[in-house]
């Protein structure tokens, strides 16, 4: 599902790593002493585009994918779905087939699919959202409420819970905003009110039935676009477009600059509150989507079961995906690999009836061991607290 | 050297023969061989990029070398970290030193080592203890030991940083760069420590940008240049050591010793300026939470330089006049049209841009590239339903990268790589790119070397040529007298005066900046004069 996303992304960003960047990068970072002056060898690497370079130019790009630290963690990535698809399918052959991983995917991939790519978006930003996963159990309640009393109008209980997702996301924005709070507190308080709110309305239970009946969530769980489980679909739309905005609108450009240096991108005339709080009313609505994906898979509404510690994994994508918590770093490939990985990792263990609990040590791990390995290739050094 | 007599050379403190340092392919340090002497100045010359940093890195142990060696006192020593060389008396203060925001200046000199009795934090002794080295030092008036580090001025931070230093006595004390963020008053204070510090027999290296400070303060120049030991010489006129023979160096042989050539005029004095234009903009009586009632003008096609102490309230002055901070009271007049600007974003699609005064804290993205740095205020002119055309950014960013001749490998490097003159240069890319009708600069040749400096000079008089208003924010009076078609001087939020370049001179310009601490009666004078010029 990776595919079209994987072209768009390598084509628009490998520019910047020619074969030496690398090189050049840890030269002046350390001393500034570095290459002020033009040296001849360099130039041509990063030519204007149509020169006859070209040639040289495909080659610096092929060498700076190898060793840019950004896409060292996606090739480790890559190579580890490539370890844990080779490993399942030895033993299980049944596992790489298209009906299992469509099973795959409309389990629990689609969850944290989406969370986790919007997370990606308010960690590029700077922010943090540990609140998606009350979210999208509260929109799925307050669609299965809006379901049940409107005598099963499938398009209002949709609405409905979309419409949640962005007030979710509103209340979100106006408080790191406008009452600033810092964004890991704000929205722990928003994960426990929301989820309070979806429990008391649904009384801790699951709410509504007959979903199976209406034709908007028959399409939702069976149906299929273009040849594409519609949930599927769904997760590769919001990925491209998630790429799309961040790789050639000037709205990427600007998340990436205020995750980067607020300041700056504030005095070159970004408006920066705007921006967040568009990203918060983003991150609640694709949430409210999977919500509204959860009702039509469950057959109900609930607060509890399949959200809970979403949040966490949807963390553990934009993590894996490259982001830094501190803003300003990231990107869709790498969180499309990661949500393949984890969806991978937890439908490969299914498929190989390893307990469940296993599935979460081998996910930390998994993630300890890319975001060191990342680290490492920063060659940061060891002291104290990092960034 | 005073105690040694005229004839004899004060004994060698450092001395590093052969020091060479790589990072990958460029060669930062050159087989280099520099001798130190205790009890002088040794000032560190050389443009950014010369490797002056990463001599004071390698140094103090926080870059293993290469190839070489050091000696200290006469014996070979290697460091294996910061921790390691100050133990052994050798000590840097950063030009941008690490503050502990929330502790007081007291815990901030002294941590690391907190005086303590098994591990019971003794606060009347540390007091007691910063007290007296603040006062030993001659600090009394303007450190406070009980402040707390994020309430201190740039300056007070730098004196932090250099009590640090001296806690324990060093043999080898290097200051980078000291007084970018101090003002004259504070520079001069600075000196007399150093001066005090070399009498003490300390060996000092001072490493700074500025010709006349250098000059001042140093006994020998050694001179750097793409990494490699160019001289060191003997400053004139400190002292009677001309005797040893060797010849004294001037300013000019300074300069081409940095950048191996002729700087005929730093300050481009001999372009003709144009007749200024219309009226940009008109400040009356605008006031903010820093400044109060300001009134001036800025023409099209005109220089006006900001001039005043450090805490003026200039940098306050122009981030309220793009909207960054709020005013209370006045008003602005913008190209002939009242204008409130209630955020930078309002003044940029007005047609102002700003330079601020700190140029990786405020204007550059250091992780992304060269081109998106440029490109940054320009993504509503080139683009179509939200949507980036590149082929238009790269041309765009490629023609003022060539037009400002800023080194850069590519436009898809980080902007980190470059050096302190090119990063601004790309800073005024980025707003040339915009074409403002009113550029603000802040401090626009902070931390940039003489060669780069000179180019940003010649810029700023291709753009006031081009009829783009220009207000000057600067703290080097040279600067602003050469620059300037009009110098505005500020002090504790006030205009205190205006001179035209005709009538301005560096004592001019320092007595409005200090008039406040001059008689009531001046002060007077100066304001009504100021009163009857705007």
């Amino acid at each position: 599902m990776s595919d079209p996303d994987t072209v768009t992304d390598t084509g628009a960003t490998t520019s910047p790593d020619t074969a030496t960047s690398s090189d050049t990068a840890t030269g002046a970072q350390s001393s500034g002493a570095g290459p002020a002056a033009p040296r001849p060898g360099v130039e041509g690497t990063e030519a204007p585009a149509g020169t006859p370079a070209g040639d040289r130019n495909h080659v610096a790009r092929v060498l700076g994918v190898l060793t840019n630290a950004d896409r060292v963690q996606n090739l480790i990535l890559l190579a580890v779905i490539v370890i844990i698809a080779a490993f399942v399918t030895s033993r299980q052959p049944a596992f790489l087939t298209w009906g299992n991983l469509s099973i795959a995917v409309t389990g629990t991939i689609i969850l944290f699919g989406l969370t986790g790519l919007v997370e990606l978006l308010v960690i590029i930003v700077g922010g943090l959202d540990i609140s998606v996963g009350s979210i999208v159990g509260l929109s799925s309640v307050v669609g299965a409420l809006v379901w049940t009393h409107t005598g099963q109008n499938g398009g209002l209980a949709v609405l409905s819970a979309l419409l949640i997702g962005l007030l979710c996301g509103l209340a979100n924005g106006l408080l790191i905003i406008y009452g600033r709070v810092n964004p890991f507190i704000a929205t722990l308080a928003t994960l426990a009110a929301f989820k309070g709110i979806g429990q008391v309305l649904s009384d801790g239970g699951a709410i509504g039935s007959g979903f199976a009946s209406n034709a908007i969530f028959i399409f939702i769980q069976r149906g299929s676009v273009a040849g594409l489980p519609t949930q599927l679909f769904i997760l590769v739309i919001v990925a491209l477009a998630l790429a799309f905005l961040l790789l050639y609108t000037d709205i990427g450009r600007n998340v990436y600059a205020i995750g980067g240096n607020p300041t700056a991108a504030r005095l070159a005339g970004v408006n920066i509150n705007r921006y967040v709080l568009a990203v918060y009313l983003v991150v609640g609505f694709v949430a409210a989507i999977a919500g509204v994906i959860l009702m039509a898979r469950q057959g109900f509404g609930q607060q509890t079961g399949s959200v809970d510690g979403l949040e966490l994994k949807a963390v553990t994508v934009a993590a894996l995906g490259g982001a830094s918590l501190r803003g300003g770093r990231g990107g869709v490939l790498g969180a499309a690999l990661a949500i393949v990985l984890l969806g991978f990792l937890e439908n490969g263990m299914n498929v190989l009836n390893i307990n469940t609990f296993w599935q979460n040590v081998a996910q930390g791990t998994l993630l300890l061991i890319a975001v060191i390995a990342q680290q490492r290739r920063r060659k940061e050094r060891a002291i104290g607290i990092p960034d | 050297m005073t105690s040694t007599g005229p004839g004899t050379e004060p004994p060698i403190a450092l001395r590093m023969t052969g020091v060479s340092k790589r990072f990958g392919p460029v060669r930062a340090l050159r087989d280099v061989s520099v001798e130190f002497r205790a009890g002088e100045v040794t000032a560190l010359m050389g443009e950014n990029g010369a490797g002056k940093s990463t001599l004071l890195k390698v140094l103090i142990g926080a870059l293993p070398i290469d190839e070489g060696t050091v000696e200290l006192d006469g014996r070979p020593v290697t460091f294996a970290d910061p921790t390691a060389s100050r133990a052994a008396g050798v000590r840097v203060v950063a030009q941008e030193p690490e503050i502990i925001p929330h502790v007081s200046v007291a815990e901030n000199i002294f941590v690391g080592a907190l005086p303590a009795r098994r591990r019971l934090f003794r606060k009347g002794e540390l007091v007691a203890k910063a007290t007296e080295l603040i006062v030993r030092y001659g600090f009394g008036q303007v450190l406070h030991p009980e402040t707390v580090g994020s309430r201190l001025t740039p300056a007070q931070r730098q004196l932090v940083e250099i009590l640090r230093a001296l806690t324990d006595q060093p043999r080898v004390i290097a200051f980078d760069e000291p007084t970018s963020s101090l003002s004259d008053g504070e520079v001069e204070l600075l000196f007399t420590l150093i001066r005090r510090l070399r009498e003490q027999g300390v060996a000092v290296i001072y490493v700074s940008h500025r010709l006349k400070e250098v000059f001042a303060l140093g006994d020998r120049i050694a001179v750097l240049r793409d990494g490699a030991h160019v001289g060191t010489r003997p400053v004139a006129g400190t002292s009677e050591r001309s005797a040893s023979g060797t010849s004294m160096v001037t300013e000019a042989e300074l300069i081409r010793m940095m950048v191996g050539r002729d700087l005929s005029s730093l300050y481009h004095d001999e372009v003709p300026r144009p007749t200024p234009g219309d009226v940009v903009l008109d400040v009356a009586g605008v006031s903010s939470a820093d400044v109060h009632d300001i009134s001036f003008q800025v023409r099209a096609g005109e220089i006006v330089g900001l001039a005043g102490l450090i805490g003026a309230g200039r940098s306050e002055l122009v981030r309220a006049l793009i909207g960054a901070e709020p005013i209370t009271g006045g008003s602005v007049t913008f190209q002939g049209n009242v204008r409130r600007f209630h955020s930078p974003k309002d003044a940029v699609r007005a047609g102002i841009g700003l330079a601020p005064e700190e140029r990786k804290a405020e204007a550059l993205f250091m992780q992304r590239s060269v081109r998106e740095n440029t490109a940054t205020a320009i993504y509503d002119r080139i683009r179509r339903f939200r949507v980036i055309n590149r082929k238009a950014e790269r041309a765009t960013v490629a023609t003022f990268l060539e037009r400002l001749r800023v080194r850069t490998p590519g436009m898809e490097y980080p902007v980190s790589n470059l050096s302190g003159g090119n990063q601004q240069k790309v800073v005024l890319a980025r707003w040339l790119a915009r074409n403002p009708a009113l550029l603000i600069l802040d401090e626009p040749t902070r931390g940039v070397d003489v060669g780069a400096k000179s180019e940003i000079y010649a810029i700023i008089h291709e753009l006031a040529a081009t009829g783009i208003a220009i207000l000057m924010v600067s703290s080097e009076l040279p600067e602003v007298l050469g620059l300037a078609d009009r110098i505005i001087v500020m002090q504790n939020g006030r205009i205190t005066g205006e001179l035209a370049r005709a009538e301005a001179t560096e004592e001019g310009v320092l007595a409005l900046a200090m008039a406040d601490d001059l008689s009531d009666l001046v002060v007077g004078l100066q304001t009504e004069t100021s009163g009857a010029a705007t």
